[in-house]
């Protein structure tokens, strides 16, 4: 049904009606609005979960880890320093043990300085934990990615935990219209969790265990890794399916916005797509040629779906909201764009902007365009020169 | 009742020769029995007894990271719960992951209540790398970090008296120290803390680190474990529902005994005996003696 709701509360719509057993979580703005509504569904008996206050991020993720390896279905949400960075080693360990655990991301920038406002460096700086990632450009997105997520995740060739992430208070506190599926329908769309294995006294397992150097380790990652890119056509499968009984498609990771003919592309992640889709607008407008490559699934990284998209644009912006401080391209997704396009001579440039929640216009957006036409990127955009 | 011949901590796993948390592993899961899920912290234990891809344990187990084994296990605990299951939860982690590193955790795990009984086993240094000083090593102790030298008697503060003490005050239902010098009594603390509601916390003296402590043959394990209790450096009591309900007395021994006996404080008595130092000992151990009475009287 089409309500008018936070992207917050939407999210935690989304959350309950995946049925977790167990809730998770540790306040950490922004993304306290979710939990805080879960809260209370429990409270009133709209949602049947054990729900823990937990005491810090840490054991927010290592409560998640034992209730999924008993068997159960699970939610957290976070954000952030105190947040995400704190439960860093658990989300690396999480991967490992190969546990489906779904977490939301209100992405909001690190420290220090303070900043609660939004950027995307928190799950940027946690691409290589072995999660899969998926970004949502609307609240509608975001709250479908959840049921998509645990879609993926759970089956038993992928067996990994995902990231639904999207931007702190641009969308975790912004109300929109958003179609909210009945639970009939999504209990058609997911069914319960079958756990590939469990901890289970009638049938005891060790999980966890200590690889002896130099004989499995290695192992172990490779599957890690080859497990994660077959998530990435598990959402694909999943978002395929979700289009054909919810009318909204997510099989690409990526989509695709005007790139038809285009001579510049921007490549961007969540809510920020928004607008760069109205400066396209605006700029064919007055003619000039721009596209737009969302990416919706950063990890695992399609690269060929990228390379697909990107084929023929002379020059390519990659808007980051991210630094990956001391780096030749300074943004994080950058590198990986170029990458996709080795030898097709496409000139790929990172611009990063918007950290700490500086706003970014359609005007930004024309002058970015602009900058890659004369070659010059790979750069801060934006910065106040005055305070430097 | 324990049943004393079930064997759910198998042979073969590596610790070395003598060591006392393998012989309390075995212990545990005969006070537990087979209806239970053990969660692990990173340490000795976990690397000797799960050397992949062979395992000691006949029961559920699982490793997660080195501070978090009392939110893993209360992630466990409310899965179980959800599920009607009635798998008995219990925590077997270090001292360092206890004394230190975990306590956030553990505070969180007990002040939620949950129905789990968190073990730590108390061999007083970190083991697994190298013998460095944790929360739990006693005063003087050499270890690498806080090694006997010109200026250093070793360790230079109390062994922490905290995790007894504060997670009774977390109001943890019940609350015990133990010792692998006493089976029995090990078995009996874990059959009761695992059938009591809410979260129970058992710390049991596993010396000797034969390796860590050194200076004795493997075979004195128990020899030494009984020395500790003895001298008062160690007291196994429980307290229930916040009060001191049983400690264990002795006709104690000087603490000399029981220190000669270990290189980790040899430099107390090479080359000459220091004895402003061990008269410090003494002190906490007569401290011991009368905070939870244990000195049997003559004529008892």
């Amino acid at each position: 049904m089409m309500q008018i709701m936070e992207g917050s509360h939407a999210v935690a719509e989304a959350a309950k009606l995946c049925r977790p057993e167990v809730v998770s979580a540790y306040p950490i703005t922004p993304q306290t609005h979710i939990v805080e509504r879960l809260a209370e569904m429990v409270a009133d008996g709209e949602l049947d979960a054990e729900y823990l206050c937990v005491e810090s991020e840490l054991s927010a993720l290592s409560v998640c880890l034992g209730s999924s390896a008993a068997g159960s279905r699970v939610y957290s949400a976070t954000s952030s320093q105190g947040g995400l960075m704190l439960m860093a080693e658990v989300v690396f360990n999480v991967a490992g043990m190969r546990q489906p655990i779904v977490m939301s991301i209100a992405n909001r920038a690190l420290g220090a300085p303070l900043s609660i406002w939004n950027d995307q460096q928190d799950s940027i700086s946690l691409r290589d934990a072995g999660w899969f990632h998926l970004y949502g450009e609307d609240v509608q997105e975001m709250t479908d990615q959840h049921f998509i997520a645990y879609k993926a995740a759970e089956q038993h060739d992928v067996l990994l935990p995902g990231f639904v992430c999207f931007d702190g208070f641009i969308l975790s506190h912004t109300y929109e219209p958003v179609d909210i599926p009945t639970q009939e329908e999504i209990d058609a769309f997911l069914p319960p969790y079958v756990p590939y294995n469990k901890l289970d006294a009638k049938a005891p397992i060790s999980m966890g265990m200590y690889a002896p150097p130099p004989d499995y380790y290695m192992e172990f990652r490779h599957e890690t890794d080859q497990a994660l890119q077959r998530a990435g056509a598990a959402i694909s499968a999943a978002g395929k399916e979700f289009g054909e009984m919810f009318g909204r498609d997510y099989s690409g990771h990526t989509e695709s916005y005007r790139m038809d003919d285009a001579d510049v592309a921007f490549v961007a992640l969540g809510s920020l797509c928004g607008t760069v889709k109205d400066a396209i607008d605006e700029m064919r407008a007055d003619g000039i040629k721009a596209g737009l490559v969302k990416i919706r699934t950063f990890r695992p990284f399609p690269a060929t779906e990228i390379a697909r998209a990107l084929a023929g644009v002379p020059k390519v912006a990659v808007l980051e909201k991210n630094i990956s401080l001391g780096s030749a391209m300074k943004g994080a997704v950058g590198p990986e764009v170029k990458d996709a396009v080795t030898g097709t001579g496409i000139d790929v440039y990172s611009y990063v902007l918007g950290l700490g929640g500086r706003d970014i216009r359609k005007k930004d957006i024309r002058a970015i365009a602009a900058l890659a036409e004369k070659g010059v990127g790979n750069t801060f955009y934006g910065l106040r020169t005055e305070v430097l | 009742m324990v049943d004393k011949s079930l064997e759910l901590f198998d042979c073969g796993h590596r610790a070395c020769g003598g060591c006392g948390p393998a012989l309390l592993a075995r212990l545990i899961l005969k006070g537990t029995g087979e209806n239970v899920i053990v969660v692990a912290s990173t340490g000795c234990m976990e690397v000797f007894s799960t050397p992949y891809p062979e395992t000691a344990w006949k029961v559920p187990w699982i490793h997660s990271l080195f501070e978090n084994a009392a939110a893993v296990a209360s992630g466990v605990e409310a899965s179980l719960k959800h599920n009607n299951r009635t798998e008995k939860v219990v925590c077997i982690c270090g001292d360092g992951a206890t004394f230190d590193i975990g306590m956030l955790c553990i505070s969180g795990a007990f002040e939620r209540g949950h129905d789990i009984t968190y073990i730590c086993y108390d061999n007083e240094a970190y083991m697994n790398t190298g013998i460095q000083r944790s929360g739990a090593t006693p005063y003087d102790a050499s270890t690498t970090t806080s090694p006997a030298g010109r200026l250093s008697t070793g360790n230079s503060l109390p062994k922490k008296d905290l995790p007894p003490q504060i997670l009774n005050a977390h109001g943890a239902s019940y609350v015990a120290t133990a010792s692998v010098a006493y089976p029995m009594d090990v078995m009996k603390k874990v059959e009761k803390a695992v059938n009591t509601p809410g979260a129970c916390y058992i710390q049991v003296h596993t010396p000797p680190c034969s390796t860590g402590w050194g200076g004795f043959d493997g075979s004195k394990t128990i020899e030494i474990a009984k020395q500790a209790i003895e001298c008062g450096l160690w007291v196994n009591y429980e307290m229930e529902n916040g009060e001191l309900t049983a400690a264990k007395k002795v006709r104690r021994i000087p603490v000399e005994t029981y220190l000669k006996a270990q290189k980790r404080f040899r430099h107390l008595f090479k080359p000459q005996a220091v004895t402003e130092e061990i008269a410090k000992i003494q002190a906490i151990a007569d401290a011991n003696a009368k905070k939870y009475g244990i000195d049997i009287e003559r004529n008892e």
